[in-house]
């Protein structure tokens, strides 16, 4: 992966010098609150319910195992022992002081890690497919480009005041694991005969107008991308708007706008853009970042101990059926460590699981760990040989549970339990759900399933794109959850359907239980997933099984 | 008698720890809701508000919350200001 230079060094210090020296005047009255907020939220730290929160930028979603330990000396150093992976590739401090955020800083600093641009209007925390690298669809490891895009994007000057938060995600494989299509741009990588190149989409978005964003090119090289980014970029910055908030992101600019009117003036400023972009410097800075990129040397392993213990332990067996991905190398497996613990926090690490993780990624994986967006923690390359060795010690630390994929495996923002915009909570919902259905051993029967809850119309839990979302509201001061059904984040994305009314905090687990056992009966066979069952039979039984229980309840 | 959410409290949280602290009856600021000072004028609630907010030392993000006087101090109207007194609910169910 990306190792920083001197150049990068300097900058971070000295931005970390300058953060310092503001807190230091806000402490002593030089600066106000007023003055204050904006430099704190531009390096990552926000006021939440209950504390200040440090965002640190997980950059495309990839770290090595030092500083997965530095993010367990944070958590257990100025924290509470713990941090939460966002459905952002980021991680969450939630209890850190304001004096000490600058030692967090130049501790971070110490790894190659910055809470930079991961607040405010700027370009944010670039994503990226979190099989990245190791993946056997894919056409190309995406993570260069990612770091070239993170380079170009942090601190640039044009981009420090957009109109709103931008944000960008980057996949090698024609199965989208990064949510491209909800982003406000997406990027594919793409082959027109032996030219590497990327589907450019634009104007894609959750919140509270949820947009599929349309293709702005179908074929862009790659050697164009930055002076394209910059054109879209730019022509964003002027066109966007700025009386509203709510209608300031780019989908609202490409919905009020149309595409194609979009899409000419990209096109003309990109003829400006790319005329002012050095190329030969930007394809030399590429080749510096993609050798730093190069896929491990997989070591020649025989598979036997992997198929002897799936064999002799049933608990393992259940573990490699849900949490191992196929490796390009048949050899070698993609392990998915859940951090959907039946009851736990979605998406929380104890700083004992992260330095185990380092360990483990050391002993077993290369060296290399990656986050998702599904707030799980991913080892790209594991022998198979090793999967039994490396299961038991997961299972010591509480890390081997077998449920990626199913309905325990939720995505939850961290609602009204830490977050200041919420309007509902949202990890309780994730707990009692994963509980409940682990109580009735329906988990493995209903197959795979993404359930996605999000605590207020920002949607941060990605609700528009489960399979089941759930969307947590303040209705005349009670916490009440609105369901969706159908949507879905890959490349055939979709946004879920709203059900109809709203259900209590202490109706949703009942509620998603009647969806469940309706697809139960309705499915066609095992291999009919809910959501292809969804597609095949419309909302009308699901709303039936939601909806009609109620009024005989109430009758 | 004053009516289920005609009291407030003004509450904030510290600058330095960021922790959700009440302006208490004798100016100091507490992390205990049931020692915070209640309002049932609304002048004086706004009084005591904006000196509040001037202490820009101390405390971040003044506001007034709408309470329910009872015996034992002030209950919160809305479950916001209740989540906000009794920390994340989830962390009952955390491993840690």
């Amino acid at each position: 992966m990306y190792a920083y230079d001197d150049f990068d060094r300097d900058f971070l210090a000295e931005r970390n010098r300058q953060f310092r020296a503001q807190v230091e005047r806000r402490l002593s009255g030089a600066l106000t609150e007023e003055e204050f907020r904006p430099l704190r939220l531009m390096n990552g730290l926000y006021l939440q319910l209950h504390a200040y929160m440090l965002r640190v930028a997980i950059p495309y979603g990839t770290l090595n195992p030092g500083q997965m330990r530095k993010l367990a000396e944070v958590g257990a150093r100025w924290d509470r022992g713990y941090g939460h992976f966002t459905t952002r590739q980021n991680i969450q401090f939630n209890w850190p002081q304001l004096t000490d955020v600058p030692d967090m800083l130049d501790a971070l600093a110490e790894v190659g890690l910055h809470a930079i641009q991961t607040s405010g209007n700027t370009i944010r925390n670039v994503t990226a497919d979190h099989f990245a690298g190791a993946a056997a669809d894919e056409i190309a490891d995406p993570r260069p480009w990612a770091e070239l895009i993170r380079q170009w994007s942090t601190d640039h000057p044009e981009f420090q005041f957009l109109p709103r938060k931008f944000k960008i995600a980057v996949t090698g494989s024609p199965h989208d694991r990064a949510v491209t299509r909800a982003h406000d741009i997406g990027l594919r990588m793409v082959r027109r005969g032996d030219e590497a190149g990327f589907e450019v989409i634009v104007g894609g978005g959750l919140g509270r107008t949820p947009m599929l964003g349309p293709v702005i090119r179908e074929f862009l090289p790659a050697d164009a991308l930055l002076p394209y980014l910059e054109a879209i970029v730019a022509t964003y910055n002027l066109l966007g708007r700025r009386d509203n908030k709510y209608k300031a992101r780019i989908k609202i600019t490409v919905h009020e706008n149309g595409i194609d009117r979009v899409r000419e003036l990209v096109e003309a400023r990109f003829v400006q853009t790319q005329a002012e972009f050095d190329a030969a410097a930007t394809a030399a800075q590429f080749d510096h970042i993609a050798a730093q990129f190069a896929p491990p040397v997989l070591r020649a392993a025989d598979p036997a101990p992997y198929h002897a213990a799936r064999e002799a332990d049933p608990v393992f067996r259940a573990w490699a059926d849900t949490n191992l991905h196929p490796h390009r190398d048949p050899s070698h497996a993609i392990v998915t460590i859940s951090l959907k613990a039946h009851g736990a926090t979605p998406g929380d690490a104890t700083s004992e699981q992260m330095q185990v993780i380092a360990d483990l990624a050391e002993a077993h994986g290369y060296g290399e760990i990656r986050i998702s967006h599904e707030q799980n923690v991913i080892l790209p390359h594991v022998a198979r040989t090793d999967l039994p060795a490396l299961h038991a010690r997961l299972r010591r630390y509480g890390l081997a549970t077998a449920n990626v994929g199913l309905v325990s495996d939720i995505i939850a923002c961290p609602g009204m339990d830490y977050c200041a915009l919420a309007t509902a909570r949202s990890i309780p919902v994730a707990q009692d759900i994963a509980v409940h259905f682990e109580r009735l051993k329906l988990e493995h029967d209903i197959g795979p399933l993404k359930i996605k809850i999000s605590g207020c119309i920002n949607a941060c839990g990605h609700h528009h794109v489960g399979h089941i979302g759930i969307l947590g509201l303040d209705r005349a001061g009670v916490e009440t959850y609105q369901i969706t059904l159908g949507g879905d984040g890959t490349e055939d994305a979709a946004l879920g359907e709203r059900t109809g009314p709203g259900f209590a905090y202490d109706e949703i687990v009942p509620a998603i239980e009647r969806i469940l056992r309706a697809y139960l009966s309705l499915r066609k066979g095992r291999a009919e997933t809910f959501l292809a069952a969804y597609r095949r039979l419309g909302a009308v039984p699901f709303k039936a099984a939601l909806y009609d229980k109620e009024r005989a309840d109430a009758a | 008698m004053p009516r289920d959410s005609d009291v407030q409290v003004v509450t904030a949280n510290l600058l330095r720890e960021g922790h959700v602290v009440w302006l208490a009856a004798d100016g100091s600021w507490t992390r205990d809701l049931s020692r915070a000072r209640t309002f049932d004028d609304k002048a004086a609630a706004e009084a005591a508000l904006a000196e509040a907010a001037r202490r820009t030392d101390l405390v971040v993000g003044c506001y007034l919350a709408p309470m329910r006087a009872t015996p034992q101090g002030p209950e919160p109207v809305h479950f916001r200001e209740a989540f906000r007194r009794a920390g994340p609910s989830a962390r009952a169910a955390h491993p840690f």
